[in-house]
């Protein structure tokens, strides 16, 4: 498996009029091509700072962050950033919402304009093309997002929290149609949350950060069957024993 | 129901003051009557003066509304867009804010002359500084969420600018409409009283030194009437772009 990301000993420091704050401290992992990975840590540990570093929107003040081979501060790559509100634009109708990525990057062609959507059609949004998000429900409003995130055809996709807007039931409810979405395109995903079920349940390998600042914890591959949906995971045996495990480490005072 | 009790509280108001001048209880030279206003009125649409008065304040306020609106616009996009401009301009601005625009109605008269030109100077004053800090915020006021959606997509400046700030702001936008409306009457109003050989201010202010109050009433109700038909119009402008 070729490694599309690869974070070497990254540090990040906030500089800001009241101090400093060291977010990020010699971090270092990799994701793989296609790899759906899970990072969990104790809140304000830093998750929102290493997914900044991935997406390029800052430059690591120590180490190196690499996507497909290149820096990732500068964005040379496509990438897929998907926030914790859908942040949908109001005035824009769900289709337009979609084309917005295209429309930035001038990729707004007949085929990608199809490919858009296609995405709809496939995932029951096609109805709701000309629909306003104020018309549209909690999840399929994060679904708009979701496949407007995909529309560019991002070669990494960063989902910082995505789902914790909604409420318990809707959210298993996207969480799976989401995480299925994913997979089914094949797509290479970054997935942060502070929910250990949420984690175990949807993704291929667990990167746990410690408390402030960020560094590697530990890093487990789950081995699920791939074919199981985020539901029936929750029902295996296994699930159980690996939520218990990272329920002790995220609570586990040496940090 | 509520609208019967409107006009019936403006009607019992009108009889009220009609009878109280009619029996002699108020000094119907002073505090006129609104028969006496009709009259007024009729006089004034008959030789056309109305029609000339009315138009010329109209005509200055709204030059005076579209030049500030623009002018104002156009400066709160230039400070957003560059922040060392706007950090250079912040003093000034306080200044300009704070300070009543009237004090400065003796030098425009001396630079722009007694006309409508001087006028027009003086609504543009008085709108510009609200529109260009209402606009100002409101561009500044753009949510952090979507801004970062817009650079973690990769876009420039002009993009995030054209889809997300202006968009975001049209209710601002329409907002600050509305406070310039009400500015630009006091604007052409109150350059009216200072200098002027026309207009409805200029009418109201003659009105009083020649001690007609019929015709400071009728003037003034003149005022009214256009001032909250402009008033209406950007209301229903706002509904519009509230559909979207
Ligand atoms: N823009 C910033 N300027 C200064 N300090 C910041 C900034 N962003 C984050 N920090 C600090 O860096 C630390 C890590 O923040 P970060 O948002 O990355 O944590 P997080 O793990 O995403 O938190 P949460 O669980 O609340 O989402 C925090 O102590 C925070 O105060
Ligand atoms: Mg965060």
């Amino acid at each position: 498996m070729k490694n599309l990301l690869t974070i070497e000993n990254a540090g990040h420091v906030y500089h800001t009029p009241s101090g400093e704050t060291q977010a990020v401290k010699g971090l270092s992992f990799s994701v793989g091509e296609g790899e759906f990975v899970a990072v969990i840590g104790p809140s304000g540990c830093g998750k929102t700072t290493v997914l900044s570093l991935i997406a390029g929107l800052m430059r690591p003040t120590s180490g190196r962050v690499t996507v497909c081979g290149k820096d990732a501060y500068g964005g040379g790559y496509r990438l897929g950033y998907m926030l914790q509100r859908d942040e949908l634009f109001p005035w824009r109708t769900t289709y337009r919402n979609v084309l917005l990525p295209l429309e930035l990057k001038r990729h707004k062609s007949h085929k990608n304009k199809a490919y858009a959507l296609e995405l709809l059609k496939k995932y029951g949004l096609e109805d709701f093309k000309k629909s306003y998000p104020d018309e549209l429900s909690g999840g399929m409003r994060q679904r708009v997002a979701l496949i407007r995130t995909l529309a560019s055809k991002p070669q990494l996709l960063l989902l910082d929290e995505p789902f914790s807007a909604l409420d318990y039931q809707t959210r298993l409810l996207v969480t799976g149609d989401v995480c299925s979405i994913i997979r089914r395109e094949k797509k290479t995903a970054i997935l942060v949350t502070h929910d250990i079920s949420e984690a175990v349940s949807v993704a291929d390998r667990i990167i746990v950060l410690t408390k402030r600042p960020a560094a590697l914890k530990s890093d487990y591959s789950l081995g699920f069957d791939p074919d199981l949906s985020p539901l029936s995971r929750r029902e295996r045996p296994e699930f159980g024993r690996w939520f218990e495990l990272l329920w002790r480490e995220l609570n586990d005072e040496n940090g | 129901m509520i609208t019967l009790a409107r006009w019936a509280v403006l009607i019992a108001l009108l009889g009220v003051w009609e009878l109280a001048a009619a029996v002699g209880l108020i000094d119907a030279f002073v505090f006129s009557s609104p028969s006496r206003i009709f009259v007024a009125l009729k006089d004034l649409t008959a030789s056309g003066e109305l029609f000339l008065h009315a138009g010329v304040t109209l005509a200055e306020t709204l030059i005076g509304f579209i030049i500030s609106t623009a002018i104002g616009t156009a400066l709160a996009l230039l400070l957003w867009w560059n922040g060392r401009v706007k950090q250079i301009a912040e003093p000034y601005l306080v200044v300009l804010n704070s300070l009543p625009k009237i004090a400065l109605g003796p030098v425009i008269i001396i630079w722009f002359g007694s006309g409508m030109r001087a006028i027009v100077v003086m609504t543009v004053l008085i709108g510009v500084v609200v529109s260009l800090m209402t606009m100002l915020s409101g561009f500044e006021q753009t949510d952090k969420g979507k801004l970062l959606l817009m650079r973690s997509l990769g876009a420039s400046r002009m993009n995030v600018l054209l889809k997300l700030v202006i968009p975001s702001s049209l209710p601002t936008f329409v907002n600050m409409l509305k406070i310039n409306v009400g500015l630009s009457w006091i604007g052409s109003i109150m350059g009216e009283y200072l200098v002027s050989r026309a207009g409805i201010g200029y009418l109201i202010v003659y009105g009083g030194q020649v001690f007609k109050m019929d015709l400071v009433f009728a003037s003034t109700l003149v005022l009214c009437l256009l001032a909250t038909g402009m008033y209406a119009l950007v209301s229903l402008l706002e509904r519009i772009v509230r559909r979207h």
